[in-house]
């Protein structure tokens, strides 16, 4: 029977054999100490072998995978965060965090215009307590927040 | 008394307008963090590390601030537990077993107070110890060299991997994983880069605070998400009663206090182990010495006492460690480490003896936070009741947002904001598989000291392995370290902590 806990064992190795490989495409500079840099990840790579051949062989009971409403709504919330990421520079701090907070209010169970509200509070409270109160620098914006 | 006169000087630095209004916010933003289900001690710690390191705090305040904060966090767990039946964070989890039906039973108020009172006391006397204890680890850390402090590191793995997490290799896996991280950049002693993949922004490595914020705190909004629980907590339904401690239940509770306070600061010394095994064996030494009546889990005021002294003198206990040996002992002291390294700080024996103001006015304002702590609960525990009945639907995503704006503080860099996003859903993914995140952060902050010092060592020998096992003391460590990771398989179950949270099987294991 295929555990999802094989997989990840499987996985963890096949990460240590990547990164063992990785580690030989090192080069050693002319002068180096006795252990050089290539031993120490190698060392790293065999443990996290190792923990993942434990883990094919002994697996634990299955998680609790969500249904596939869950998984919509996390890949939703990841979606949102990329964008909230690559939008802060060139909206600014203000608008790009009430159109974030707002939606994960709104993913969150919170009925539309509530969530609304909610984004723009966040946001404002945010830039007040941050910003105003005390003077870290927030992503500006084209209006200048 | 060496350590009193310099607690004295501590005292001066506390002291000051700006680091009495840090301990003042701190702990009422811990006790909040800390009542809240979802959000704990390492969490909440986590995603305000970035912003005082952003705010340009200096060591000393941003010190005071968020060990305020970790104080808070510890006195406002109980909170959730005792109303709700809900644990606000781990380490409460023992008081829900009295506290709940202290509150069913119309005690809800003593039970609270009585638990501020075991709180105050299990911190202060912890504190104490460490004032005490530290200075003495301290004069034998002076002794390590390279061999026995990474002994001392594979130890810290050992322990937190084999006392924290239900399967060891799934720890170990994480150990390994965090380890990796570490190794991403430039290799400090040739200059050479590794595993950079030749993109510029992993030359200078991955900031272990983008890897600490991404893996506590968004993780824990995305598992709001999935469950879609965006409810606020129903506080209505339990009446507080009145918020005092009668001088009997008082004095029937001091000797549990006592036990538990002993048993809490030993735990938290002790690497790996933390505040949660502290309420956890503290709650069941005191039901094998006085559940004679058997009233246990029935409502009994020493079944609050206990927990509650045994976590808060466990986090107390765990700073010994953290900041004698610079190997912290628990994943909020973890975090709570994250915050010196990006001070340069080091901690460790030298610590204390170059830069003695910023320990001791730490520990002074330890002191101050726990006294400030005790006021503030018992009159303004209405106003956290209040605060538990705040939605998590505008709750989390304010969370969320909060960690960006810190992140986003330290560099100004949208790739650090996608490699924390990064880091969330694999906090995520490795919480539903549960594995344990706190040896993740551990390697990603240690991974690079243990490689160093092991070079070091292997410099000194010429390539001599042997040297590593060269002296008593790091066989002896070593010992430990063996010990500390197979003892609780052989032991089995014995102490692991049977853990009630909102959602089942996927608990951040940390305090």
């Amino acid at each position: 029977m295929l555990r999802t806990d094989r997989i990840v064992g499987g996985l963890a190795i096949l990460v240590a054999v990547f990164f063992i490989w990785r580690t030989t495409l090192i080069e050693i500079p002319f002068i180096s100490d006795p252990l050089g840099p290539k031993t120490f990840p190698v060392i790293i790579c065999v443990v996290l072998a190792l923990a993942g051949l434990g883990i094919m062989l002994k697996p634990d009971a299955e998680p609790h995978w969500p249904k596939a409403s869950g998984f919509i709504e996390v890949g939703i919330g990841i979606v949102v965060f990329i964008a909230y990421a690559e939008l802060l520079p060139v909206l600014g701090f203000i608008i790009a965090t009430c159109i974030a907070g707002g939606i994960l209010a709104w993913r969150l169970g919170a009925p539309p215009v509530q969530a609304a509200i909610a984004g723009i509070g966040i946001a404002l409270g945010i830039y007040a307590v941050f910003h105003l109160a005390l003077g870290l620098t927030l992503a500006v914006g084209p209006l200048g927040f | 008394m060496e350590a009193l006169s310099s607690l004295g000087d501590g005292f001066i630095v506390a002291l000051s307008v700006q680091n009495l209004l840090l301990a003042a916010i701190g702990c009422l933003l811990g006790t909040i963090i800390g009542a809240l289900p979802g959000l704990g001690p390492s969490n909440g710690v986590a995603i305000l590390i970035p912003l005082a390191f952003s705010l340009g705090l200096g060591a000393t305040p941003a010190l005071i601030l968020l060990t305020s904060v970790y104080y808070g966090a510890m006195y406002g767990g109980r909170i959730s537990s005792i109303l709700l039946n809900i644990p606000g964070d781990e380490p409460a989890m023992m008081t829900c077993l009295d506290g709940y039906p202290m509150a069913r039973a119309g005690r809800a108020g003593e039970a609270l107070a009585i638990s501020g009172i075991a709180s105050f006391v299990g911190a202060f006397f912890a504190t104490w110890g460490l004032v005490f204890l530290a200075p003495q680890l301290v004069d034998v850390a002076l002794l390590f060299g390279p061999a026995e402090y990474f002994a001392l590191f594979a130890l810290a793995f050992a322990t937190i991997g084999g006392v924290a997490a239900s399967n060891q290799m799934k720890s170990l896996l994480a150990t390994g994983f965090g380890l990796l991280i570490a190794m991403v950049g430039v290799d400090q002693q040739t200059g050479v880069t590794r595993f950079s993949f030749n993109n510029v922004h992993f030359y200078d490595g991955i900031d272990f605070l983008v890897v600490i914020v991404g893996l506590f705190a968004l993780s824990e909004v995305f598992i709001f998400l999935e469950h879609r629980s965006g409810g606020g907590m129903d506080t209505h339904s339990v009446p507080l009663g009145r918020t005092t401690v009668t001088k009997k239940d008082l004095v029937d509770t001091t000797p549990a206090m006592a036990r538990s306070t002993v048993v809490g600061f030993i735990a938290g010394v002790l690497p790996g182990a933390g505040a949660s095994l502290g309420s956890f064996l503290a709650y069941t030494l005191e039901k094998k010495v006085s559940d004679k009546n058997k009233t246990f889990g029935k409502g009994d005021p020493r079944g609050v006492a206990a927990p509650e002294a045994g976590n808060n003198a466990a986090a107390g206990g765990a700073l010994v460690p953290m900041l004698a040996l610079g190997v912290p002992g628990s994943g909020t002291t973890a975090v709570l480490l994250s915050l010196l390294l990006a001070l340069n700080i080091t901690p460790g024996p030298l610590l204390f003896q170059q830069n003695p103001d910023v320990v001791w006015g730490l520990i002074a304002a330890l002191f101050i936070a726990n006294i400030m702590l005790l006021a503030l609960n018992l009159p303004l525990i209405k106003l956290f009741v209040k605060v538990l009945q705040v939605p998590t639907r505008y709750l989390m995503p304010a969370v969320a947002m909060i960690s960006f704006v810190g992140v986003y503080g330290i560099s100004g860099s949208t790739f650090d904001l996608l490699v924390m996003i990064a880091f969330g859903v694999i906090g995520w993914l490795f919480r539903k598989l549960d594995i344990p995140l706190v040896p993740i952060i551990l390697g990603v902050l240690l991974g690079k000291l243990m490689e160093a010092n092991l070079r070091r060592e292997l410099t000194i020998s010429d390539g001599d392995w042997w040297a590593l096992i060269d002296s008593p003391l790091a066989i002896g460590i070593w010992l430990f370290a063996v010990a500390g990771f197979v003892a609780p398989i052989v032991l089995g179950r014995f102490f692991r902590v049977k853990e009630k949270q909102p959602f089942d099987g996927e608990t951040l294991d940390t305090d």
